[in-house]
């Protein structure tokens, strides 16, 4: 009986080990990818920046949850040769078809989206899924708070398309980015 | 007559006359081939049905997820050989459960590191190479018994086999399903030529698709072994 649970012992710690061993390795390529990933998104949904845009990041809290604890929302700053271009922040469209939509947004200092790139989603392939198309995500390139109703599916009286079949996508996306806004509004107030 | 002849094939069996080598090298081809049709997992073994059905929404998908499990297949295999003197019977499950385990999070730490785009498609699917039965069922029925060569052999054979019928269920599902193939525009580039757009049947994407496109496979498989037998 001690035999066993000596063999078995031994099994699990020379298996800890390698695996220690292989994380060690592992550990540096996982975060570069991770932070590789982050800033491919801000790049698509700012202008061209050029500053350290992942250390230029601050989490600012912009409401508090059903439990009372604070929602916290990171924002990114990007800067062209310390001139201010826009700012991206992540915003979760909750009333997605399959789950949360996770969508990262670009505000410029105007106030108008410079550009919107989803993050993950559960959407249904081949109907939901289109709101990854890029001719899709650049109806939303200029609008601002002061569109009003324009921001919103053409099923809901706006100007954004919503696909055959598929609508509660679209409607949830535009509703996210329209909420981003508001916040954006309360955070930078006018002009940013 | 019949007496002499199972005594002439035990002589065999005790005293290898041919040098070991060439015998191995027979018995290990023989191990490769198995997995490539005769035992081919998914159509005659029929193990590894859950990971199947739920990656191969695409040909790359399919590719991916073959190869990772296709390694795990054949890395535990070589170390439950390795270490199948040493492991006690009583406790055989838990020690191989161990092995192919650290192999799976040394694939899943490896994929995630060098190839994020397939490690987020294929997500919670890699981690769960460790309760896929293939890979559990080797060690057990033949790790556990055979040598290293053969094992090794026996785990690269029925992790390519498995990974031929990922790829063909994936390709399957991704030309119907979204008219591409490895994400190049098969089926839309053609129809586009003719100015027509195609038109996606989705429902092979979705699950249903897998059920569909596995179920037809394996009724073709079965077909064909049929007509095989027939011959015979």
């Amino acid at each position: 009986m001690a035999r066993l649970i000596i063999i078995l012992t031994l099994f699990c710690l020379v298996a800890a080990a390698a695996l220690a061993k292989v994380d060690d390795i592992t550990k540096g390529p996982i975060a570069e990818q991770e932070r590789l990933k982050t800033v491919t998104a801000l790049k698509a949904v700012l202008p061209a920046f050029n500053n350290d845009i992942d250390k230029d990041a601050k989490d600012l809290v912009v409401g508090q949850d059903k439990k009372g604890r604070d929602i916290k929302i990171k924002f990114y700053t990007g800067k062209m040769d310390e001139n201010q271009v826009g700012t991206a922040f992540q915003v979760i469209a909750p009333d997605g078809y399959a789950g949360d939509i996770s969508i990262l947004m670009g505000v410029g200092p105007d106030g108008k989206v410079s550009g919107i790139e989803i993050i993950s989603h559960k959407e249904t392939p081949g109907l939901g899924n289109k709101i990854q198309k890029a001719e899709w995500k650049n109806q939303f390139k200029g609008r601002s708070i002061d569109d009003g109703t324009k921001l919103a599916v053409k099923k809901d009286g706006g100007e954004i398309d919503q696909f055959s079949g598929a609508t509660i996508s679209p409607r949830a996306v535009v509703n996210a980015v329209k909420r981003g806004l508001e916040i954006y509004e309360k955070e930078y107030g006018n002009g940013g | 007559m019949a007496d002499r002849e199972i005594m002439s094939s035990e002589i065999a069996d005790v005293q290898p006359i041919s040098p070991p080598s060439t015998l191995n090298l027979k018995e290990v081809a023989g191990d490769f081939v198995r997995g490539l049709w005769e035992e081919i997992p998914l159509f005659r073994l029929v193990l590894g049905m859950c990971p199947t059905l739920a990656v191969t929404t695409s040909a790359t998908n399919g590719v991916g997820m073959g190869i990772a499990t296709a390694f795990v297949l054949t890395s535990s295999n070589i170390m439950i050989s390795i270490l199948r003197k040493i492991i006690p019977d009583m406790i055989r499950i838990p020690a191989f459960i161990i092995v192919i385990a650290s192999f799976v999070t040394i694939t899943d730490l490896m994929m995630a590191a060098f190839t994020p785009e397939l490690h987020h498609s294929l997500g919670i699917f890699i981690p769960l190479i460790v309760v896929n039965c293939i890979v559990l069922a080797r060690a057990e029925a033949f790790a556990s018994k055979n040598t290293i060569i053969r094992s090794a052999a026996d785990g690269i054979g029925m992790g390519i086999g498995f990974t031929l019928v990922l790829i063909l269920l994936g390709s399957t599902r991704e030309i119907l399903g979204n008219g591409t193939w490895f994400d190049l525009p098969v089926l839309t580039g053609i129809m586009g030529l003719f100015n027509y757009e195609y038109q996606p049947m989705i429902v092979m994407i979705l699950p249903p698709g897998a059920f569909i496109g596995l179920g037809l496979f394996v009724a073709m498989a079965n077909m064909i072994e049929e007509r095989r037998k027939g011959k015979k």
